[in-house]
């Protein structure tokens, strides 16, 4: 038996004003384009998550319970739900309630925190587990990374945590001659299960799809579930991991992204060795194979499936070492408002659009990007932290004319930060 | 003395300090009396008419007279000579035409982009030139003038061409040459259209000793056929001091102008990581858009000074006002500069400057506020200096007031009524 196992990833990052000069440094402090944020939002719903989510509980009615997926949604795309498409939040709570979904762990913010600073990691992991609890009364069981970066670090954290699984890139330099199709544990863990995405069966359709020069163009379902069940006899599972974004809007509704979809199920489930699961259906199910060492992270950007979408760069390692220095400070402030204001310059969006690796080619990073060039995304970002800078430092100086509690001296934080008191 | 002066660019449309030196002097000669027609390849509604007449090249296109023929090829050869020049291999034509390219930001609105380039030169610049050079022949039909003055190579054959056709004297005014815009790799085509103009010209401008040098060194240009008028700056401020509030308490250091090889904005950059590692209680804003810009965003990121270094992109108008009322030094790095509007305009505000030796503008400078562009700790030393010695800022600023004071443009038009009146027969 083999197990077809669906994850999408839904995320929107809170992007950041286009307008947001030098001049605003210290007197607007308002960060966020609202508008941008709102419009996106409302157009990726019509686009992909009411069509979408609405074809899905169509084939879990369909087929009965058979038909099985699972998602990761951001908690700051969560919240952008509930203010400005709250139903899309309530047809997700249709879905998890069939049974038929499984939701995933995550970091709230979306957010490399799990490469800057473990105790920020676990504090966003736990923030996320709170939002899926209060919006969909669930409690994950398998954690995914932002961008399913994964290292054996990582992997430990998160089965001291207690998950029982974590979701990983089926790189080929760590599989090597191994097939992602089958269940994993991490290096260093003794009970962490590890489900490897199959890159190739997930990008036909996450990327291929609409490729007209592909030789596959254009791709039927019935097409897809044969490759599927090639599989058969050669492993036992299948994990299709992608943007949730991928239909409808990444893949337009006119390529066939649903029609595709709908018909899907059905084909896969046509042979009888095969089933969907998702991610902790199939922990139940199989036991790991065997072990695989991270000791690099892995992530599933772009074709390098690295970090150089997010680091590597002076204008994305300035600016995420930046915001990362602040942490103490922000912390010992204690104001929640600050803390998620610090928490949601976190999201990686903001370091892949100072991305310059393929800047020239107008690539995929410029599609996702709000700005012209990533040295303007870089600018805005560092005027941003500016402003936010002026006002921490405000606000210490302000609760350090107040009388410590404690007594004592204390250390200032800022001696932490890139300025200094 | 009725003046037919021919010029690329004018305020509001303007990529650097041509613009507004063209504004400058023909508004002070209309003031004084004179009659004076200003022709740009567009005139766009919005540009301000003072007294003075302004005509577009297309305007000039349509009232000429059916009957009246062409430029003459063996003008066009004259004038436009460089046009038979072998065609520069495309790489390098491509990098020169990259230095004029770019969208003009609206005033009010922000850029599109930090990348967006502030000149309005197109693709075709040359074509343009050309072009501009039919319009000099018909307007020397239409019009009635005594002195023929041109402001910088692109109006050149147009002068050229009305000059032929008239008989009327022509003064070449020299903003810039290539040397300055290019670090000594001059466009051999540009270069051409400079020199020739020069050489037809009766009398040659320029607007420093410096560019006068310049001018005979590199361009073997009689000595005595150039005078050196500087510019001077517009006394207004497009916004009031006192309302504009600085919301940060660090010092505010400000490096003004395109961010290109000629600018020099790498020395300000370094400069300012050197005064940052012994102060940090500074903040710095490179204004302005350019070739370099990238290069120098990353170098700022490398350094880890981005939180103190600031870029704002190309801004205009009162947006460059704004930043000038709030700084507290303005630093001029020019690696070679025909004169340098700038700091000037920072004085205005009361703003202490430092510039390059190496910019004309030093000339009307003492040289306690001069430095040499490349001496980077040279530079940050004066930088702490100039903004913590409260008595050096005293009189840093009285010593610009009186320089501000002299530095008028009715001065400069009375300058120029005396060099027409050299070329115009009586």
């Amino acid at each position: 038996m083999t197990s077809v196992c669906f994850y999408f990833q839904v995320h929107q990052p809170f992007r950041l004003r286009k307008d947001y000069d030098f001049f605003k440094i210290g007197s607007e402090h308002h960060y966020e384009d609202d508008y941008a944020n709102a419009t996106i939002m409302e157009k990726v719903a019509n686009k992909c998550y009411r069509p979408m989510n609405q074809l899905l509980l169509e084939e879990i009615h369909r087929w009965k319970g058979e038909f099985r997926v699972s998602f990761s949604i951001s908690g700051v795309c969560l919240e952008q739900m509930e203010r400005w498409a709250p139903d899309v939040i309530e047809s997700f709570q249709r879905l998890v309630d069939t049974g038929c979904v499984e939701i995933l762990s995550e970091t709230y913010y979306h957010s490399l925190a799990s490469l800057f600073s473990p105790e920020e990691f676990v504090a966003q992991i736990r923030l996320h587990r709170q939002k899926v609890r209060d919006l969909f009364d669930y409690e994950p069981v398998v954690f995914r990374n932002t961008e399913l970066i994964f290292q054996n670090r990582i992997g430990e954290i998160i089965e001291e945590l207690g998950y029982r699984g974590v979701i990983a890139e089926g790189a080929d330099r760590i599989l090597d001659w191994r097939s992602p199709n089958f269940l994993y544990q991490p290096a260093p863990c003794r009970k962490l299960a590890l489900l490897l995405k199959n890159y190739r069966l997930s990008d036909d359709i996450a990327f291929r799809f609409s490729n007209r020069g592909w030789e596959a163009w254009p791709l039927h379902a019935e097409t897809f579930a044969r490759w599927v069940h090639q599989t058969a006899g050669n492993g036992e599972v299948i994990n299709l991991f992608m943007d949730y974004e991928t239909f409808g809007e990444h893949q337009w509704a006119d390529t066939g992204i649903f029609e595709f979809m709908r018909a899907l199920p059905g084909e896969v489930l046509m042979h009888p060795d095969f089933s969907f699961a998702t991610p902790r259906e199939v922990i139940d199910r199989y036991q790991p194979i065997g072990k695989l060492s991270f000791p690099e992270p892995v992530s599933w950007a772009d074709v390098d499936r690295d970090l150089t979408a997010w680091l590597g760069n002076s204008i994305q390692d300035s600016s995420i070492e930046r915001i990362f220095r602040l942490e103490g400070v922000v912390k010992s402030l204690g104001d929640p408002d600050l803390l998620h204001a610090w928490r949601k310059l976190q999201t990686s969006d903001h370091f892949y659009y100072m991305c310059i690796k393929w800047f020239a080619d107008g690539d995929v990073h410029k599609y996702f990007s709000p700005y012209e060039s990533p040295y303007d995304a870089h600018v805005i970002y560092n005027n941003v932290l500016s402003d936010f800078e002026e006002i921490l430092l405000h606000r210490w100086r302000m609760r350090n004319e107040a009388p410590v509690p404690n007594g004592g001296p204390r250390r200032s934080p800022l001696l932490d930060m890139a300025f200094v008191d | 003395m009725r003046i037919l002066m021919f010029g690329w660019e004018f305020p509001p449309f303007i990529s650097g300090g041509l613009g507004t030196a063209c504004y400058g002097m023909t508004r002070h000669l209309a003031e004084s009396g004179e009659e004076v027609l200003f022709v740009l390849p567009k005139a766009i509604e919005g540009m301000p008419r003072e007294g003075y007449q302004m005509m577009s090249a297309e305007e000039v296109w349509r009232k000429r007279s059916d009957d009246d023929f062409p430029l003459p090829e063996q003008v066009t050869v004259l004038t436009v000579e460089t046009a038979l020049y072998p065609y520069i291999e495309n790489k390098e034509y491509a990098r020169m035409i990259q230095r004029f390219e770019g969208a003009i930001p609206r005033e009010g609105k922000p850029a599109p982009s930090i990348m967006s380039l502030s000149g309005h030169y197109s693709h075709n610049l040359f074509e343009e030139v050309q072009r501009f050079a039919e319009v000099g022949w018909h307007l020397a039909q239409q019009s009635e003038f005594d002195v023929i003055h041109a402001h910088d190579w692109m109006t050149f054959p147009a002068a050229m061409a009305a000059k032929k056709r008239s008989g009327k004297p022509f003064i070449a005014h020299i903003h810039a040459t290539e040397y300055d815009r290019t670090g000594d790799h001059p466009n051999p085509k540009i270069f051409q259209l400079e020199k020739i103009g020069m050489e037809h010209a009766d009398r040659v401008v320029a607007v420093s000793h410096r560019t006068k040098k310049t001018l005979i060194d590199r361009y073997h240009i009689d000595a005595s056929k150039i005078d050196v008028v500087h510019n001077a700056v517009s006394h207004d401020k497009l916004v009031d001091p006192l309302l504009i509030k600085k919301s940060f308490k660090e010092k505010l250091i400000i490096f003004v102008g395109r961010v290109t090889l000629q600018k020099g904005p790498e020395y300000f950059l370094r400069a300012a990581a050197k005064v940052l590692e012994t102060h940090p209680n500074y903040r710095f804003v490179m204004c302005g858009a350019g070739d370099m810009l990238p290069r120098m965003i990353e170098e700022a990121a490398t350094l880890r000074i981005q939180n103190r270094f600031h870029f704002t992109g190309f801004l205009r108008g009162a947006a460059v006002d704004r930043l000038y009322s709030m700084a507290d030094l303005f630093v001029m790095t020019s690696v070679s500069e025909p004169f340098g509007l700038t700091p000037f305009e920072a004085m205005r505000y009361e703003v202490p400057v430092i510039v390059s030796k190496q910019a004309g503008a030093s000339e009307l400078l003492p040289r306690s506020m001069h430095v040499d562009f490349w001496d980077r700790d040279g530079l940050a030393k004066m930088m702490i200096e100039f903004c913590e010695n409260r008595q050096l800022h005293k009189s840093l600023l009285e010593h610009q007031k009186t320089t501000l004071s002299k530095m008028s443009w009715r001065t400069v038009a009375e300058q120029l009524k005396t060099i027409y009146r050299k070329v115009i027969p009586v």
